[in-house]
């Protein structure tokens, strides 16, 4: 699955693209909630991690509206356990991932985003 | 002692297609499980395997540090490695991320200083070029073993890049052939990249006789 943690980290590697190439731009998408088991230790640790704008924005366009626009300064547990659902318990599960740059496309089939690229794609 | 994943829902078909866990996995879980104290006391937050294959490894490593408290993230050429690598996580209660790719290539940009643990046990029995390269090219199961005519034709590209990828408290463990030339290669990634090398463990499993290398800044 392509879980938007992992998302939070893919970039085009198309070669010469190397300028406005991250988020990827979901697109067609079939989502899946899974539950996961939340662990604030990691959350808090992961968020130094986290392109903040990037994943608000995403989630939103998933249709999550519960980040905040900044990153807020208290890290309550309502804050953590939504920041927690948003990384790791919506799945894309079919669509497909555009670069906003070069807008080469990523397909994404039962949850695993095909990110290989052809030799002439390839820096 | 602690429990080999549970792969049963993995058949002999799948095996036609994915790599079935053998000696070097085994060694290469012994040599996680060996390490098991400092693993656990630098509290890995990202991980990341390349080339999982059936996923058996990463699951170990998501069982013996916590499923929740890393990210643990799989990838491979081989699009039904993939799909084992998924399967195996979720056959043992853990969430394994699966990406179909090269390495870490579309991972590079963002995760740059960032990856605690870093495995790979690459195809390193030596074979002709081309068996290697074609390999490679179509992401079949022979790139799970094809290595080029010293085993490190891609192992070589990896070691390329992956001093990028950790963070300052990192570990990459290494799969590793005698035939490899195990101290060079770790000469090599001193003197490129100043990091630091131990075998952590080594063995003798049938024609093989295989290593476990760790490097850290």
């Amino acid at each position: 699955m392509v879980r938007l943690i992992t998302h939070n980290l893919l970039a085009c590697h198309v070669k010469n693209c190397n300028a406005n190439n991250f988020p990827l731009e979901f697109q067609n998408v079939q989502l899946e909630i899974r539950e996961a088991e939340f662990n604030p230790e990691f959350v808090k640790g992961f968020l130094p991690k986290i392109e903040w704008k990037a994943l608000v924005d995403t989630a939103r366009q998933l249709g999550d509206t519960s980040l905040p626009n900044e990153q807020p300064e208290m890290l309550d547990d309502d804050f953590l356990k939504n920041l927690h659902h948003v990384l790791l318990e919506i799945h894309v599960e079919e669509g497909s991932m555009v670069c906003p740059n070069c807008k080469h496309e990523y397909p994404i089939s039962s949850g695993i985003p095909n990110m290989l690229l052809a030799e002439h794609e390839i820096a | 002692m602690i429990p080999t994943p549970d792969l049963s829902h993995l058949s002999t078909k799948d095996y036609d297609l994915v790599y079935e866990p053998a000696e070097d996995t085994f060694l290469l879980l012994d040599g996680l499980e060996a390490d098991l104290d400092a693993l656990k006391a630098a509290e890995p937050r990202i991980c990341l395997e390349i080339g999982s294959g059936s996923g058996c490894v990463s699951a170990f490593l998501s069982k013996i540090l916590g499923p929740s408290s890393a990210v643990y993230i799989c990838t491979d050429i081989n699009p039904h490695a993939n799909k084992a690598t998924r399967g195996t996580g979720r056959q043992n209660q853990v969430e394994l991320d699966p990406v179909n790719a090269v390495f870490a290539l579309p991972l590079q940009q963002r995760l740059r200083g960032s990856v605690d643990v870093v495995l790979f046990n690459p195809p390193y029995v030596p074979t002709s070029f081309e068996e290697a390269q074609m390999s490679q090219n179509q992401g079949n199961i022979g790139g799970a073993w094809a290595g080029g005519w010293d085993g490190m034709e891609v192992t070589n590209k990896f070691l390329e890049q992956v001093e990028e990828l950790l963070s300052p408290q990192g570990r990459f463990y290494l799969v590793a052939l005698k035939q490899n030339n195990v101290p060079e290669i770790r000469q090599r990634m001193e003197d490129i990249f100043k990091l630091h090398s131990e075998v952590v463990i080594e063995r003798r499993a049938g024609r093989e006789y295989l290593y476990i290398i760790r490097f850290t800044r």
